[in-house]
Formats: structure tokens, C-alpha cells, sequence
């Protein structure tokens, strides 16, 4: 067995690495033992797993060398190989390693949608984009500061499903390069001050500010937006689940809303004058 | 700042502009903000963020609001109307731009949809709509979305300008036909208002071709312009809306054609019907709008799909559906041989699953087992089919098909129809 090591959980130039020594050097999937560096991981390494370098065979040394059969990977593996490896299923890595092997036998196996591995890994990708997609909107960030332009931090805290923090700070970083923000996640922090992203560790839900001043208009607009006369509450489950409103401070709103709604259309038709609705029913006749 | 003031007139004025469905912040022009004092705020990125959901569903990405829901018409379907007793508030310009700005900060959105009733004069007005987006892009470097409503009687050089600083700009067409528009807004006129889409395309044409040019030429409006019809208020059937939405994608090259059912509103005119169209009726407007845009079916065929006597496309099945069980001899389709458009007919595959078909059979012979895992439901596709190791049994010949794949009925409505 071999145990390869990556950095950290979104490490994908590690594992690009270490997959392209290993498929060089054909070591089957089987084979490989995937995992991430932690902080005293050491005594739960497999003991019977030796550590794969390829260091002394020449075809196995990481670099190019001559003889060395060549080895391209194609760009719509890398792009998807990229975003599948932020998923939290520990399987990624295998998964990903045995995809790459196949694409080297059959360069058009990624063209097989009907294909399971190819479904699999195509299916990891998806829930890592809806992930990113989802933190670029519900990401809210509460004001902590005195008013003094200077001074204004922006903070938010959420809580994403997969390893996308890193790979999703550009998108905050190109929308407001003019604010100082930091956004706390469980695993790591990211914090963007004077042009300057830096990365932090892991927080707690109690180191984000609790409230905001703006966050009443916010409250107001968001139920004064809402049609009482057409409920669908399924459509807003579908897009918005119900493990993301801890984190939203409209979705606190949302019981009281659905149980006002019903009752509120129903009065809007009873206030209508009787003599209208005597002319309405005559002429739906 | 007096926020409870600002909170009590954004309450109204939000609750005023939620009749108009769109929310659409997307198909723009790739924009991002720059570190600097003129680097500004807010990017779009192609694909529209919706940041929040309300409970009816909808989408929120955008801050939509009027600037003041006074109004000196009295369109009988609007709850700003002239004569309606609803509580008026007004904004300034300021007040927008810094609420724009407000939300913006703490991603509560991604851009302005800003409309406004008509007060004092259409050039006043559409004005005062240009002020807002011009402070917003010039003074704070807002590079957000901005969807701006334009007046059809205004001056054509403020609408140009909208158009300069707006991603979107939109004309409601409110209702499908000049007799219900008559009747239910008697000081609007289909003429007039598609006199103003026809200057917006030109706008947006000329834009383009400069651009040809001269890279740095302005453009124009480049999220497009959309519209919005009111289904339900007055007596048109689906085929005449169709009709009319074909025709205004086909003249004008609307981005997009919003449907809105009728919402009784409070303190409803009396020539309004008191209830409202079921939903599902809007959703399968919606549906055979998709249908147009992605699939491939004229609105002729879509016409198709509709009773033949009521003119309406049936409420407990999809306008593809319909239009498949009418057109029985075009089934089954073979997955493996049949050309793109006939696989787009088949109903219960979307236009990602044909493409992930196309991709795959190129490789391998496709059996049902293949195309169940490209689909959401084999049991619905299936009597359409052809694969390596399936043949229905002439099952589309069979007279109790439509029980056969018709859904069965689901609570859609919270209030029923
Ligand atoms: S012009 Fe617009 S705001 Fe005024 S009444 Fe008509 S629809 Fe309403």
C-alpha cells in the first residue's frame, strides 16, 4: 500500500502531483491510501502503508525525464478534477485517481455522461459549484466599527458544506476590493484588508458580531417584497434549505410570514364591497 | 439617518413594486470592482446571484423598489393607482443610492431594479429614475446591476441615457391585447409602448455595431430589455399570449417575457375579477416560454398544445407533454439515432440531458438503463423511447396513455384554483 498525504483538504496541486507519479508509474487505485495532513494525524497512519516518493526509479521521480511516456491531461479533467476535489466525501481522491486512469486508456471518457465514474465525479463537481454558488449568496456580513470610514470591518460567518473557502475568495475580493471584510467559516477564515488576503484559522459562530444596524431595513424589505397572495413554499425550500437560515437574518421571519399569508388574501377577498362581487359572479357566469 | 423613517417609506414602496416578476440579474456584461477610490463596489458575473427567497418563491437578487408610488394614471390592475387609498411614500435620490449601497455592502443583494409611478410628467420622472443610476455609477463606482423601468412617453435622449447606465431597461407591456389595455389601462397604448421597445432595439443595435469599431464605445443596455404581461385580468387565453409573446420576442429581441398572474390587490377597482388565475397557470405560460426559447417549438406549436376550444393549455400537465400526446406518430424517438430536435420533443428530457445523449452515444450504444441515469424520471420518458435494449410496446398508441403519464395531482396551489 501507499499512503499519499496531501496539504491541506483542498489541495489540488498535491494530489495533481501525486496522481501523475502514480498513474507513471501504474500503481492501480487499489492500491493507494488518500489522505489530508492534520494536526496529529501521524498515529492513525495505516501501518502496513509505506510512503510513496518514486524517489529511486527514474520513470517515477516526478520530473519529465526523457524516456518518460508523455503524459497530458486533458483540460476538461483538470477543470473538473479542480472543483470535484473540494467535495467533504473522503472518496474524492480515489475517485478522481481512478477517472484520471481512465482518461489516459480512453481519452473520451469523460464524454460518457451515462457512465457511473464519470456520474459519480460529475455529481461531486455539481454539489461543490451549488456549494460556491451558495456562499456567494448568502454570505451576510454585519458592520463592526464606529461609522469612521476607516475603521468599518464587514464580517460574516456561514458555514459551508464542502472545502470551497479558498477557492471562493476571489468572487468576494472583485466585489468589494474597497471594503475590509473577513468571512469566518468552521474550518478557516479568510480576511481581506488593504488589497491583502489572508487566511486564518477555523472560528466560532460567537467571534462574528451578532447584529447590524441595516439588518432592520433589510428585514423590512424582505417582507414587504413577499406576495402574501402566492405562497410556494417548496419553490423557497428548493433554492433556500432550511440548514442555511441559522445564518440569514430575513429567514427568521419566514414561519410568521407563511402563517400570515393565508389569512391575509382570504380578508383581502371578504373586504371587497358586496356588490362587487355580485357583478364579478354574474359575469363569470 | 432617520432609518425608522426610511424603513416605514422602503416598506411601501417595496410592497408597491412586487407585482412585477422580474428579478433577473443575470446575461450582463462581465463588470468587477478595482481596489482604489474610484474602484467602487459590486461586480456581475454572468450567472445572477438570487441572494435571498421569499416565501412565494421568488427570487431575490436585486433591490426592488419604486422611487414614489404616487401616480397620475389610474391603471385599474395597479395598486398605485390614482384613485386607489394606498398609503404614498416618496424617495429621493439620495435615499436610493445609499440604500443600494447599504444592502450592497452586506450582500443582501447584487444590483437596483428601480420603477416608479408617473408623477408631475413622464421626462420628470424617467428624470429622476436616470438620477439614481447616474449617481450610483458616477459618484460611488457602482458596477452592480442596474434594471431600470423607463416611461414610454419620455424623451427619447433620457431613455438613451437609462440605457447608458442601466444593465437592463423594460417597458411593461401589461396586457396582451390593445382591447384589454383599454379597458383596464385606459391611458396607456400598445402603440406607444411598443413605439419605445422599437427605439430601445435600435439603441442597443447601434451600441453593438460601434463596439465593432471602437472597443470603448458606450454600450447599451447590455442585459437587454424584457417586458412583463398580466395574465388573468383580462379575458385572453394562453394562445393569444403566446402569440403575443412570440411576436414581441420576434420584433423587438426581448431578453425576456415575463408572465405575472393577476394578484388581488387591496382595494381592488371594480371592473377586476376578484380572484385570481391559478398559479400553475403562469407556471405553464413560463413552461412553454422555455419551450421557445431552448426547445425549439414556434409558438404555432405551443398553439398546438392548447384546447382547441378554450384556447388555454391544459393546468395538469406541461405544455410538452400536451403537445407529445397530440402528436402521437412522432414517437417513440430513437436515443441512439433520432437528430437533437426530435430529442428535445421527447417530454421528461431537458435540453441537458439531450446534450449529455449526444455526447455519450457518439461512444457507446445507449440502453435505458444509460438514459436513466441522465434523466430525473425513466418512467416518464420511457413510453417515448427507443434504446439498444427497450422498445415500447406501441404504448404510444394506447388510448390510456395520458393516465399513464400524467402526474398525479399535487397540491400545488396552497389555495387551490
Ligand atoms: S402608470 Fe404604472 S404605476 Fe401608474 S397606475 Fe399605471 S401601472 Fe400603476
Amino acid at each position: 500500500m501507499y499512503q499519499i498525504k496531501l496539504d491541506a483538504p483542498d489541495d489540488f496541486e498535491g494530489w495533481r502531483a501525486a496522481a501523475r507519479r502514480l498513474a507513471r508509474a501504474d500503481v492501480p487505485p487499489e492500491r493507494i491510501i488518500w489522505s489530508v495532513e492534520t494536526a496529529g494525524s501521524g498515529s492513525a497512519d495505516d501501518l502496513f502503508a509505506e510512503a510513496f516518493s518514486g524517489a529511486g526509479r527514474p520513470d517515477m521521480d516526478g520530473s519529465e525525464s526523457a524516456d518518460a511516456a508523455p503524459f497530458a491531461i486533458s483540460r476538461a479533467f483538470l477543470d473538473l478534477a479542480q472543483t470535484a476535489l473540494l467535495h467533504s466525501d473522503p472518496a474524492r481522491f480515489a475517485l478522481l485517481y481512478m477517472l484520471l486512469l481512465r482518461t489516459r486508456r480512453a481519452p473520451h471518457a469523460l464524454h460518457d455522461k451515462a457512465d457511473p465514474l464519470v456520474r459519480r465525479v460529475e455529481a461531486l463537481a455539481q454539489a461543490v459549484r451549488r456549494d460556491k454558488h451558495k456562499m456567494r449568496a448568502f454570505v451576510r456580513f454585519r458592520e463592526i466599527g464606529n461609522g469612521d470610514d476607516a475603521e468599518r470591518h464587514f464580517v460574516a460567518w456561514f458555514e459551508p458544506d464542502h472545502h470551497i473557502v479558498r477557492a471562493n475568495a476571489g468572487f468576494f475580493v472583485r466585489r468589494f476590493p474597497n471594503m475590509r471584510w473577513s468571512i469566518l467559516t468552521p474550518a478557516t477564515s479568510i480576511h481581506w484588508a488593504d488589497g491583502i488576503l489572508r487566511e486564518g484559522p477555523g472560528a466560532n459562530r460567537s467571534d462574528a458580531p451578532d447584529g447590524d444596524p441595516v439588518e432592520d431595513l433589510w428585514k423590512g424589505y424582505y417582507s414587504a417584497i413577499f406576495n402574501p397572495a402566492r405562497l410556494k413554499v417548496g419553490a423557497m425550500l428548493s433554492e433556500m434549505p432550511k440548514k442555511y437560515w441559522r445564518n440569514l437574518p430575513e429567514a427568521a421571519l419566514i414561519p410568521a410570514l407563511i402563517a400570515g399569508a393565508q389569512a391575509r388574501e382570504a380578508a383581502m377577498i371578504a373586504a371587497a364591497p358586496r356588490k362587487e362581487r355580485l357583478s364579478q359572479e354574474r359575469m363569470s357566469r | 439617518m432617520a432609518w425608522l423613517d426610511t424603513r416605514q417609506k422602503l416598506e411601501i414602496l417595496a410592497d408597491a413594486a412586487k407585482y412585477d416578476a422580474s428579478c433577473a440579474s443575470s446575461g450582463t456584461a462581465k463588470r468587477q470592482s478595482t481596489r482604489g477610490a474610484k474602484g467602487g463596489i459590486g461586480s456581475t458575473e454572468g450567472m445572477g446571484i438570487c441572494h435571498a427567497y421569499a416565501p412565494d418563491g421568488r427570487c431575490i437578487s436585486l433591490l426592488k423598489i419604486l422611487l414614489t408610488n404616487s401616480c397620475v394614471f389610474d391603471c385599474h390592475y395597479c395598486i398605485n393607482r390614482k384613485s386607489s387609498n394606498v398609503r404614498r411614500a416618496r424617495f429621493s435620490v439620495e435615499e436610493v443610492v445609499d440604500l443600494t449601497l447599504a444592502f450592497c455592502r452586506r450582500n443582501y443583494i447584487e444590483g437596483l431594479f428601480l420603477s416608479s409611478g408617473i408623477i408631475r410628467s413622464p421626462d420628470y420622472t424617467m428624470e429622476r429614475l436616470v438620477a439614481v443610476a447616474r449617481s450610483l455609477r458616477e459618484d460611488h463606482g457602482f458596477r452592480g446591476y442596474i434594471h431600470l423601468k423607463t416611461i414610454p412617453d419620455a424623451d427619447p435622449d433620457l431613455i438613451r441615457e437609462a440605457g447608458l447606465h442601466a444593465d437592463r431597461i423594460s417597458i411593461n407591456v401589461e396586457l396582451p391585447t390593445q382591447a384589454g389595455l383599454t379597458r383596464l389601462a385606459p391611458e396607456k397604448s400598445s402603440a406607444r409602448i411598443e413605439g419605445a421597445m422599437g427605439r430601445m432595439q435600435a439603441e442597443m443595435i447601434d451600441s453593438a455595431d460601434a463596439r465593432k469599431r471602437y472597443r470603448k464605445a458606450p454600450r447599451f443596455a447590455p442585459g437587454g430589455q424584457s417586458t412583463q404581461m398580466i395574465v388573468g385580468a383580462d379575458a385572453a387565453n394562453d394562445r393569444t399570449i403566446i402569440d403575443r409573446a412570440s411576436s414581441l420576442y420576434g420584433r423587438f429581441g426581448l431578453r425576456r417575457v415575463y408572465y405575472s398572474a393577476f394578484s388581488p390587490i387591496p382595494a381592488a377597482s371594480a371592473v377586476l375579477p376578484l380572484s385570481r388565475p391559478p398559479l400553475i397557470r403562469e407556471h405553464r405560460l413560463y413552461q412553454s416560454d422555455w419551450l421557445m426559447r431552448f426547445y425549439g417549438f414556434s409558438a404555432q406549436d405551443v398553439g398546438n398544445a392548447t384546447d382547441a376550444d378554450t384556447g388555454n393549455l391544459p393546468l395538469d400537465i406541461d405544455p410538452k407533454l400536451a403537445w407529445a400526446l397530440k402528436h402521437r406518430d412522432s414517437f417513440p424517438v430513437d436515443v441512439n439515432r433520432a437528430p437533437r430536435t426530435m430529442l428535445l420533443r421527447v417530454p421528461g428530457l431537458g435540453v441537458k440531458a439531450v446534450n449529455a445523449i449526444l455526447h455519450s452515444r457518439r461512444w457507446r450504444s445507449l440502453r435505458l438503463e444509460d438514459v436513466g441515469r441522465l434523466t430525473t424520471s425513466v418512467a416518464k420518458v420511457r413510453p417515448f423511447l427507443i434504446a439498444a435494449d427497450w422498445r415500447p410496446v406501441a404504448l404510444a398508441d394506447r388510448a390510456d396513455l395520458r393516465p399513464r403519464v400524467t402526474p398525479p395531482p399535487r397540491q400545488l396551489d396552497l389555495f387551490g384554483a
